[in-house]
């Protein structure tokens, strides 16, 4: 069980970046209020081939858009998204 | 899922879905593969999505439409998985009472689609190489 001062936080990756990082999901321990940019900068220090990831990519926590500045809670799925492309 | 499928789309059960006696016009779109000169030898393209939150996005887009066009319907339906040349990817129906209002609802569906929806494609190559895709936005209508 994690301390009162972390939060885990799932993170999804898709497409073109879980082919990059070889992955497409990776928990991290994150300390608390941590901001998605924050928790971006942890992801691409963790996995293999992060410094391949965007510094600010597209970011989606628990299903909805979510900006660089937004603070992270323990259990939220925080996933990375490639320009999109549907249609 | 409720608008990802994995099958051929069926567009003439969206069409019936959307129609409607008190409703004067009924605007269609079908995206489909293409393989255009600039594109290279596309034989097909690969969907992924990140599905809980692809159908969510829609259900929002849906939403937002039905608010800004009380009177109308929308439906839609994206392909996920492997899409041959030429085949439908999506298809977005819309009826409204005015031919306006069915063809804005339908572009609006469709751009938002473009914008918020996560979902990727990957083209694959008659040489056997693959490519990701992003999109090339259309740039906003004025007034929305």
């Amino acid at each position: 069980m994690l301390s009162a001062s972390f939060i885990s936080v799932r993170c999804r990756l898709f497409a073109r970046y879980a082919e990059i990082v070889g992955q497409e999901e990776v928990t991290l321990e994150l300390r608390r209020n941590t901001t998605v940019g924050q928790a971006v900068d942890v992801l691409r220090q963790r996995v293999p081939n992060g410094d391949r990831l965007p510094e600010r990519p597209m970011v989606a926590v628990n299903q909805e858009h979510a900006l660089a500045g937004h603070v992270l809670d323990d259990g939220d799925e925080m996933a990375l998204l490639p320009p999109l492309a549907g249609g | 899922m409720k608008y990802l499928i994995r099958e051929p789309i069926d567009v003439a059960r969206l069409i019936d879905l959307v129609l409607s006696d008190e409703h004067g016009g009924t605007a269609l779109f079908i995206g489909s593969v293409r393989r255009g000169p600039e594109d290279g030898p596309v034989v097909a393209i690969e969907y992924t999505a990140y599905e809980a939150m692809a159908e969510k996005q829609l259900d929002k887009i849906v939403g937002r439409a039905v608010e800004q066009w009380p009177r109308a319907r929308v439906e839609l339906c994206h392909r996920l998985g492997r899409v041959a040349t030429g085949e439908a990817s999506v298809v977005v129906a819309a009826s409204a009472p005015h031919r306006d209002q069915a063809f804005a609802l339908c572009r609006y569906v469709v751009e938002q689609l473009k914008q918020h929806v996560p979902i990727w494609k990957r083209e694959l190559l008659e040489t056997g190489e693959e490519r990701w895709r992003a999109n090339q936005l259309s740039p906003p209508e004025e007034g929305q």
